[in-house]
């Protein structure tokens, strides 16, 4: 589930808010967005992707919350680790386009 | 949220097509009635580009070159394994249709990877960059967008449907949108399960068609179960076909595997033995490549420090309902119009059979299907809205809401005990010897618990907030179960994934469609399957 807003790194763009499928997050008057129904966040990770700023992190555990801190993510270097890997960003290529995509359909016809 | 007020001045809009819901099928039918002159507005629960089972992953797709040999052979891959029942001419044009929409994705610059000669390889579409990307060609088509904005009902007059009405969750007022003809594509039914990206798909598509006289096929075909960590929500089990199955003690689960022995692990976990999985079947050459082709399913075992090729974690079957499972709105004509005059159906939200019969396995008919059944349905609806004339203009619309919508807020226990309903709807449909296993006692038992939870939800007033969405949602929930249910209590056999414990066997005389409906009382009738099916 959803578990930080980083204060630090966000810029209140409020993509977060527009994107988010089950609506978990509401807009702050001039403020960082606010986990407000955590609950019923589905661990799609969407709004890390659509992030900016890579100022979110939704842990893996879709059931409960792990109350996991800023420091710990910082530390593990887990934030923007989604995004990067599905290659939006400025300066990245998507990974559609990557050639194990193909190689992968041929040797596995996945 | 129960406090947010209905404002005075809520928004209004007239359209030819109205599409509700804006995944992959939503938006392939609005650019397409787009495209054929049509005014288009699409609702989307959530955000059309991340809503949906498409937008979190990715995803095979059934693209098979224009060739005699290829496509016979593509047909007769998964007949067998869906019980005889889908049908050849169905097939064709859908592999006709996704073949021309992959190369008009290819055309509005979807990256495509390359092969050796430099040529894009277009089987296989990665969720973000796809759904990304149809929302930004919608857009530049003139489809009027609302994001947030679940419909609650259809409106209809003597002529047919003609428009729906909803709620803007963030906006906090209504929305109601005139339009000649409309066309369903919410989405299927995975309960809430939390299976990826699924939690939007509660078989809202489902009601508001049958509300209208709509009927639905094929709907015991919806047990489906995904393979997924009991850690987390990512449920692609493609890639189990790397594993290996075990016991705590280490111990191999004899039988277990993510094709056919699926059955095995649930039976496992149902005695309360977890099963734990470790992708040590996949060849060295190919694990990089893995983790390039579904990104998002690493990403729970990397924020864990797991190894999911050297290292065992649990697994659990998460349900996927009708999302996988093939059953949804009947389709009564080739543009995927339902029986009722302007309503039209596409994606999951329609029933899968046509191509896939009682079984789906990967998601590469699923995204053939979604793109093809948009495309089909966004003709038809803009056809028939645009033939409407002036009828359109004098038309007295009534919402068509089997329970009563209300502008006053409720009690404020409502979403609580909205809440109790789900899991109660979630305990007749989530235990595999409940509906991976079925046997009559265990159905009628179910079907009656079920027909109390829809008594007791068809008096409820549905007020005009996100509250009032979350009980229509258990409402379309309880509905999509019944007609499951009975569907499965009629088919006396197992076929495709629809498995009666008390009939093991596949029964020759029942190789025909179960259309089912209704609302207080659910009927189930027998429907041959088109003859043309020429396939052995």
């Amino acid at each position: 589930m959803i578990e930080i807003i980083s204060e630090s790194k966000c810029i209140e763009c409020n993509q977060c808010v527009n994107v988010c499928p089950t609506n978990v997050f509401d807009r702050v008057e001039n403020g960082i967005p606010l986990i407000a129904r955590q609950s019923d966040c589905q661990t799609c990770f969407m709004c890390e992707l659509y992030c900016p700023v890579d100022a979110l992190y939704v842990a893996p555990d879709s059931e409960a919350v792990i109350h996991i801190s800023e420091e710990e993510i910082e530390q593990q270097g887990l934030l923007g680790g989604y995004r990067e890997k599905v290659g939006w960003g400025r300066g990245r290529t998507p990974v559609s386009s990557h050639e194990y995509m193909y190689q992968l359909s041929v040797k596995t016809r996945f | 949220m129960s406090e947010t007020r209905v404002k005075a001045v809520d928004l209004q809009l007239d359209a030819d097509v109205l599409v509700i819901g804006g995944g992959p099928a939503g938006t392939w039918a609005a650019i397409t009635a787009a495209s054929k002159g049509a005014k288009v507005v699409l609702v989307d629960k959530g955000y059309c580009g991340s809503s949906g089972a498409t937008a979190p992953s990715g995803t095979g797709v059934w693209y098979i070159k224009p060739d005699a040999q290829l496509r016979e052979e593509a047909k007769q891959s998964r007949f067998g394994l869906g019980g005889h029942l889908a049908e050849n001419g169905w097939m064709d044009r859908v592999l006709d249709r996704t073949y021309e929409n992959m190369n008009k994705i290819a055309e509005w610059g979807y990256p495509f990877p390359l092969d050796e000669n430099g040529t894009q390889y277009r089987r296989g579409l990665q969720g973000p960059e796809y759904m990304k990307l149809m929302r930004k060609k919608a857009l530049k088509s003139g489809v009027k967008i609302l994001d947030h904005s679940p419909a609650l009902e259809l409106l209809a007059d003597e002529h047919g449907v003609g428009g729906a009405t909803g709620v803007r969750t963030q906006a906090g007022d209504t929305w109601t949108v005139r339009a000649g003809a409309v066309i369903i594509a919410s989405g299927g039914c995975a309960f809430l399960s939390k299976a990826l990206g699924c939690n939007v798909l509660t078989g809202d598509g489902y009601l508001l068609a049958a509300e209208a006289g709509a009927e639905l096929s094929g709907m015991e075909f919806s047990n489906a179960y995904a393979i997924s960590p009991t850690f987390s929500s990512v449920t692609k089990t493609a890639y189990y076909k790397y594993a290996s199955f075990y016991y705590e003690d280490g111990s191999v689960v004899e039988g277990a595997g993510s094709q056919r022995g699926r059955s095995v692990i649930a039976r496992n976990l149902l005695q309360g033995r977890q099963v734990y999985a470790r992708l040590d079947q996949a060849p060295d050459d190919i694990q990089p490549l893995l983790r390039v082709g579904q990104t998002n399913f690493f990403l729970p075992f990397d924020r864990l420090g797991i190894d999911p090729f050297k290292d065992k974690f649990p697994v659990t079957l998460r349900l996927e309902g009708t999302v996988r499972g093939t059953g949804g709105i009947h389709i009564a004509g080739e543009h995927c119009a339902t029986k009722v005059p302007g309503l039209y159906a596409a994606g999951d939200a329609a029933t899968r059979e046509l191509i896939c019969g009682g079984f789906t396995g990967g998601g590469s008919h699923n995204a053939a299907w979604a793109m093809s059944s948009g495309s089909f349905a966004g003709e038809g609806a803009a056809a028939y809205a645009q033939n409407l004339g002036v009828k359109k203009e004098f038309r007295r619309l009534k919402g068509l809401s089997s329970s009563p919508l209300s502008a006053k807020a409720a009690d404020q226990s409502a979403p609580r005990k909205t809440e109790e309903y789900v899991r109660s709807i979630q305990e007749e449909v989530m235990p595999y010897d409940r509906n991976l296993f079925r046997t009559e006692k265990g159905l009628d038992g179910s079907i009656e618990r079920l027909d109390s939870i829809w008594n007791e939800l068809r008096g409820k007033a549905v007020t005009l907030n996100s509250d009032g969405v979350k009980t229509r949602e258990a409402a379309a929930m309880t509905a999509t179960a019944r007609w499951m249910y009975h569907s499965a209590r009629v088919r006396t056999e197992t076929r495709g994934m629809h498995k009666r414990e008390d009939f093991p066997q596949l029964d020759n005389e029942q190789r025909y469609r179960l259309v089912s409906g209704g609302l207080d009382h659910v009927w189930v009738k027998t429907q041959e399957v088109q003859k043309e099916a020429v396939i052995n």
